[in-house]
């Protein structure tokens, strides 16, 4: 019994611990606006420290009430807050979809370049390689392929497009940390199942995916994020309507008007995607089994 | 002599087979690979005859980057001097931060929520929200843009490198009554070091895309970003596939230069 | 007179486990070791055998009982430097050479870089190791790396040695070397020495008295003298002795529960014990 209040309090203490950081940082934000010159602190030509207007840096009161304004100034509009939810959802399908993707496409390169030696040294290389394409450069290319694509009566959509680049920056993760895993059983083990006369595709089931769930959990939350991340670049670089990607710029233009409107928007891109990571965290509850051998 | 498993620089465990065979492979064969790609790209476009507004032939694209390399030079020098910046403040302060956080289990506590929400930020998000508050006149937006970018492999990696003491090493300077200072000077940082290498590994890329990022919401004419809209803006396809493959060989040497300096400082260390 | 190298009056060490199991590692433990004198605890898995001798190290905290190393609280002597000890993992640091690890002890204390590359070479010698002082540990076999780390243990002369298997991991051969060589060593320094070990016939052959322990709970069953005889030396022809043989199976006799001791109750079989 004890030992449950005890860890009870224990989270609690972590839960106060971490809003006393946030209270901290949004202290030294109030702080240094306060204090800070209207200009910034510039050192040799370049801007070091931020400008303190209210227009460079909002109250952060400001930033919490802009969620309950009124999104533009006809009458009857919905607020800010609502908008910005409903953005959210969207850009949360897409890089939803745009995961499964991503998690499908590693995961059969990573068993590929499991099986064949071969396959791993001459793809690797390309794979990491792969991550130093500039997405937001390529997505509208993206956009105009698949345009080309007629399949029956099924288009290409925008929305398409935004879900393939999200897949583009998941897949990495999952490629890596998959082949990691499918290589991490001991030679004692493999030699094991060598003695079994079990072949390749069974060790796979019986011994290397579940020596594998260690290394794949981290490589799904990883992905996780970084679908979101895709999926806001993509909608970014496309301008696609509904998500959030588009209201950031939206609002970015008109903050004129309104300084604080344009932090809600990143509020709810950052809420997107921990919830997104939180949800695939969640899987790791369900493996509890496979997780033994984890060591830190 | 038993088969030894090698952790090597990328991600992947060899078991080590003869030399020749296996640095000729590891050459060969992805080399192979990108020939053959190219190849048919090249094949494709002219069989089908595909409009460069589509995608350019690797032809096109290479002529076209030779013809301007001059100009494709000085992107990659401006996109990359923002990302170096990045990179160097970053790791700084994710080293620091990850010192202070294993030193003060309240702070990595209290920063928790921070590092959380930075690390799934998208930084397009962020981007114009800098530009407002540093100006558009200068450069710190893109570099703050990569340094966050930078931060956070930065500081999970060396976190989880200084949690990563044996306990065998522990109570060896614990039976030794080691000072504090001693410890961490003897154990506690070399057995960091391969792990802060490996965050500054994936940190050097991606500092690099952040800065290119960046450049697409305002800021200085200079860069990568900037020319890859402009020829796009004008229709030159060709160009702009040339500055993205300028690109492509910023990020690759970024990595290559960590990769390097990583083997030559971290050898005799057990891999992350 | 001088104080005794070691003495355990009493300690219990208690571990507490999750839903009531505690494990009783140590149950009221007596033990005096001299100056100079050479003493193994021997007995299966789980008798608190490792755990007695890392609260000798002042690794570990007893939950009765007392200690006293040369007559300080454990916490001093470790303070004071009085005694030097080898783990069962070598416990080497990978990216250190073997020579910057044997001398890791006298850098930790500060000694100079001069005097310590004569001794870290004395010591390579004595281990066998010296082709190999710019290696590194990865290019080691493990009973390589437990003779760096015996030589560690050895750096600073410590008037007191504590060692747990380190010979464990070494083939029989370069066991009996080992043996050989930490016998002349202790003689020459005329360090006393707690030697934890599973082998009956090393126990007897390295050590003054062989401590008999048994597990659940750790006590001490009793307590064997190992005498040479005849010419006094522990050497090989000390293996083909009679007197040799006939301790091996008195300490055997003690683990597999053999007749009735004096206090008139059968003492417990022990797994676990190599009987070669």
């Amino acid at each position: 019994m004890t030992q449950g209040i005890t860890k009870l309090l224990r989270l609690l203490g972590r839960v106060l611990l971490g809003a006393l950081g946030v209270l901290v940082l949004v202290g030294a934000w109030e702080a240094y606006k306060a204090l800070g010159p209207d200009n910034g602190v510039v050192v040799g030509g370049n801007t070091i420290l931020p400008r303190t207007t209210d227009l460079a840096m909002p109250h952060v009161w400001d930033m919490l009430t802009t969620f309950s304004d009124p999104v533009n100034s006809f009458s009857g509009s919905d607020t800010v807050g609502s908008v910005v939810w409903s953005a959210c959802l969207f850009t949360l399908k897409l890089a939803a979809i745009g995961w499964g993707i991503g998690v499908a496409v590693g995961l059969v390169l990573a068993l590929l370049m499991a099986r064949f030696r071969l396959a791993e040294t001459a793809m690797l290389p390309w794979i990491v390689l792969s991550q130093t394409v500039p997405l937001i450069a390529i997505a509208p290319l993206v956009r105009r392929w698949g345009s080309q694509i007629h399949l029956g009566g099924w288009v290409w959509s925008s929305e398409n497009s935004v879900s393939v680049i999200a897949a583009y920056l998941a897949f990495f993760p999952v490629a890596v940390g998959a082949l990691r895993g499918l290589r991490s059983p001991d030679a004692t083990h493999l030699d094991l199942m060598h003695a079994y006369g079990v072949g390749w595709w069974r060790s796979l089931v019986k011994l290397r995916l579940p020596a594998s769930v260690p290394y794949l959990l981290p490589a799904l939350r990883l992905a996780a994020a970084s679908s979101v991340i895709g999926t806001v670049v993509a909608e970014v670089s496309i301008g696609l309507r509904g998500g959030v990607g588009r209201l950031v710029i939206e609002y970015a233009q008109s903050a004129g008007g309104d300084p604080a409107k344009p932090w809600a928007p990143i509020f709810g891109a950052v809420a997107v995607g921990l919830v997104a990571a939180g949800a695939v965290g969640l899987i790791g509850l369900l493996c509890r089994p496979y997780r033994r051998g984890e060591t830190a | 002599m038993t088969s030894a498993t090698i952790d090597t620089g990328t991600t992947a465990t060899l078991r080590v087979r003869p030399l020749r065979d296996s640095r000729l492979t590891t050459l060969l064969a992805p080399a192979v690979l990108g020939v053959l790609v190219i190849g048919a790209w090249q094949l494709a476009v002219e069989v089908f005859d595909i409009d460069p507004f589509i995608v350019p032939s690797p032809r096109a694209i290479f002529d076209q980057l030779v013809e301007s390399r001059a100009s494709v030079w000085e992107g990659m020098r401006g996109t990359g001097r923002n990302a170096l910046y990045g990179l160097l403040i970053g790791a700084v302060v994710g080293i620091v931060a990850a010192l202070l956080s294993n030193a003060l289990p309240v702070v990595d506590q209290m920063a928790a929520p921070v590092v959380a929400a930075l690390s799934v930020v998208p930084i397009v998000a962020l981007a114009p929200a800098l530009y407002t508050m540093f100006g558009a006149a200068v450069n710190t937006a893109r570099v703050i843009v990569a340094a966050i970018t930078v931060i956070i492999p930065v500081y999970f990696n060396t976190l989880r490198g200084l949690r990563q003491v044996r306990p065998v090493h522990r109570e060896l300077m614990h039976v030794y009554a080691a000072s504090p200072v001693r410890i961490a000077r003897t154990v506690t940082l070399p057995t960091a070091v391969p792990y802060v290498f490996t965050g500054l590994r994936i940190a050097s890329s991606l500092a690099v895309i952040a800065a290119l990022i960046a450049e697409y919401f305002g800021g200085p004419v200079d860069g990568l970003g900037k020319a890859i809209t402009s020829s796009a803006a004008s229709s030159n396809y060709p160009l702009a596939w040339a500055y993205v493959i300028g690109a492509i060989l910023l990020g690759l040497a970024f990595y290559l230069v960590t990769l390097l300096v990583e083997l030559r400082v971290a050898r005799h260390q057990p891999g992350s | 007179m001088r104080a005794n190298a070691v003495e355990v009056t009493g300690v219990s060490r208690v571990f507490p486990g999750r839903k009531g199991r505690e494990v009783v590692a140590l149950d009221d433990v007596h033990l005096t070791v001299s100056e100079g004198e050479f003493v193994s605890l021997i007995g299966p898995s789980g008798c608190g055998k490792s755990t007695l001798l890392r609260i000798i190290a002042d690794l570990d905290v007893p939950t009765a009982g007392s200690l006293s190393v040369f007559g300080k609280s454990a916490h001093q002597a470790r303070l004071d430097q009085d005694y030097g000890i080898a783990f069962q993992q070598a416990g080497l640091l990978p990216w250190r050479t073997v020579s910057d690890n044997v001398g890791l002890p006298l850098e930790v204390h500060g000694q100079s870089r001069g005097s310590r590359r004569s001794r870290v070479a004395e010591l390579l010698e004595l281990v066998g190791l010296a082709d190999f002082a710019r290696s590194y540990p990865d290019e080691l076999s493990g009973g390589m790396q437990q003779r760096v780390a015996i030589a560690r243990a050895l750096a600073e002369s410590p008037r007191l040695l504590l060692m747990d298997e380190p010979f464990g991991a070494l083939d029989e051969i370069t066991r009996e070397r080992m043996q050989g060589e930490l016998v002349r060593i202790c003689a020459e320094t005329g360090a006393a020495v707690v030697f934890v070990t599973h082998s009956i016939p090393e126990a007897v052959f390295l050590s003054d008295r062989v401590v008999v322990m048994t597990p659940r709970p750790g006590r001490i069953i009793d307590v064997v003298d190992s005498d040479p005889g005849g010419s006094g030396r522990r050497d090989d022809e000390f293996r083909d002795a009679a007197g040799f043989f006939h301790t091996v199976a008195r300490v055997r006799e003690l683990l597999h529960g053999g007749p009735a001791t004096t206090t008139g109750q059968a003492v417990p079989a022990a797994r676990g014990v190599e009987t070669r």
